[in-house]
């Protein structure tokens, strides 16, 4: 019983921390149609931003400034690395995407010289807990409450303010939102800004269980929660959560048993599953379109 | 109130319009016709800051608004109601007239009064998704979606492609009215019979050029319109 609470209570974390990561994918391809290669190499240099700043500053500095500074990336590699391309092929965009994803890794292990980073503990999440007996850090609890409450917010802003509607607007029709006034290029700003701020959030809570960070921490995260996003219906945020939440459970369970080293394998498997079942995923994108 | 002055605009790798001049005068409708291909619809698309024009200056009300960004051209007050409607499917009917007024801060209540006024069946269906709509009425929300801008000058693109003739009967009715609220409309048709009969100057467009000119009475009884146009 012990046992099995604290596997399902580290899937649901596990699952809300690539839930987090999950959304960026999929507002950014239900925008621009485009697989962001390179955002679970955000996540990552979020992380080791984290490691940095923290080293220097103080947490209530550290943490403000590393949000803050993962959202300039996100938004800056948008108009740096996508918007120039906006009227290529999508194909060009893609191969951009994987370009940035390389640099941010190299980058990193430039300036790591390639040496695992301590993640700094820090102070309530990183301290223990135990729910119905089991024993666990207090991230684990704090991480669903959380998802629960930025889906929430996000959701409100997607369906009550302006630049949500502009947001579902520019999903559908980029030339018609032109039309009605709407900036498309501030938009998609906004759509990396948020991504790259809960993929930011996520990496805090994610790294907070692991002792330490390399350049290539960002790629495993990185790839679950694009299956997530997919086997959600890639551009639907409830189905990338949901999507999110099962896999980070299952890969839970699998690494509980004695399967335990084929936890990826089970997820890249699913979305093998997924893409020839229901290509469209969970929440896939109905077309309410009458011509 | 719009003057085109020697437009040329490639599309697609070829001169789609090759220097044209014209004038959309305060308060009437004007209609470009012309058959498929023969750079209406790129004319429209320049005016609105969709495509840059190779050339030539667009003046709205002596001020030169030649190669603005789309949002700026809808700021200044001109606004185009696309061919094929797009509207937003996923959105409701109220937001998606909503989203036709997105540069304005100020209280939209009585524009929307006004649009529902104008189409009444719009405001039983404001909560539908505008995507459950038919076309005739997806016409109507795309029109009072353009309106919800409070436009100087209106362009509208096809607005009866793939309606019943009594749809397309209302649709220009409601223009006609909309006119004589005060918004100047620029309009192109393929349906030269229903565009001529509507507007007060009309203009043919062959191939990237203006060939003729004339009330749209004028041309109604033209010959050589007569036998390209109206069959």
């Amino acid at each position: 019983m012990q046992y099995a609470v604290s596997i399902l209570l580290s899937g649901i974390s596990l699952g809300g921390q690539y839930a987090l990561i999950a959304i960026g994918y999929t507002m950014v391809y239900g925008i621009l149609r485009l697989i962001n290669f390179a955002h679970g190499d955000v996540f990552m240099v979020a992380g080791l931003m984290m490691v940095y700043l923290s080293a220097s500053l103080p947490l209530m500095a550290s943490l403000p400034l590393m949000l803050l500074l993962t959202v300039l990336l996100g938004f800056v590699i948008e108009r740096a690395a996508y918007k120039p391309l906006r009227s290529a092929p999508r194909m060009s965009v893609m191969i951009s995407a994987i370009g940035v994803s390389y640099l941010l890794q190299n980058l990193a292990t430039y300036i790591t010289g390639g040496l695992p980073q301590m993640y700094p503990s820090l102070p309530f999440l990183s301290e223990s807990v135990t729910i119905l007996g089991a024993p666990t850090k207090w991230v684990t609890v704090v991480t669903p409450v959380l998802v629960i409450l930025l889906v929430l917010a996000l959701t409100q802003l997607i369906n009550r303010t302006k630049v949500g509607m502009a947001m579902r607007a520019v999903a559908k029709d980029f030339e018609t939102s032109q039309l009605m006034g709407i900036k498309i290029n501030s938009v998609i700003s906004v759509t990396f800004i948020i991504g790259s701020f809960l993929a930011a959030v996520g990496s805090m809570l994610y790294f907070t269980n692991y002792p330490s960070i390399v350049p290539l921490s960002g790629a495993l995260p990185g790839l679950r929660a694009f299956v997530a996003a997919v086997f959600g219906g890639i551009g639907s945020i409830p189905g990338a959560v949901i999507g999110a939440f099962l896999i980070g459970i299952c890969e839970s369970v699998i690494k509980g048993s004695d399967w335990s080293v084929f936890s990826d394998a089970f997820t890249f498997a699913l979305l093998i599953v997924i893409l020839v079942v229901k290509p469209t995923g969970l929440f896939g994108e109905k077309a309410t379109d009458k011509v | 109130m719009l003057k085109i002055d020697d437009l040329r605009v490639n599309y697609g790798g070829i001169e789609a319009v090759k220097g044209i001049t014209f004038e959309v005068p305060e308060r009437e409708i004007v209609t470009l016709i012309g058959a498929n291909g023969a750079g209406k619809s790129t004319t429209l698309r320049a005016i609105a800051g969709l495509v840059k024009p190779a050339s030539g200056r667009i003046h709205l009300q002596a001020e030169d608004i030649t190669s603005l960004s789309p949002d700026r051209i809808v700021s200044k007050g001109i606004t185009l109601v696309p061919e094929g409607r797009h509207v937003f499917p996923d959105l409701t009917v109220l937001e998606n007239l909503k989203i036709g007024a997105y540069l304005r801060t100020d209280s939209l209540e009585d524009d929307i009064r006004w649009v529902y006024d104008l189409f009444p069946r719009l405001k039983e269906r404001s909560w539908q998704a505008a995507g459950t709509l038919s076309g005739g009425e997806q016409q109507m929300l795309a029109v009072g979606r353009a309106l919800m801008s409070r436009p100087k000058l209106m362009m509208m693109d096809e607005p009866s492609l793939g309606l019943a003739p009594l749809v397309v009967k209302g649709i220009f009715d409601i223009i006609k009215e909309i006119n004589r609220q005060g918004v100047t409309i620029l309009l192109i048709e393929q349906n030269a019979n229903m565009a001529l009969h509507t507007a007060d100057t009309a203009y043919v467009l062959e191939t990237g050029r203006l060939t003729m000119r004339g009330t749209g009475r004028e041309l109604l009884s033209d010959e050589a319109v007569k036998k390209a146009y109206l069959g």
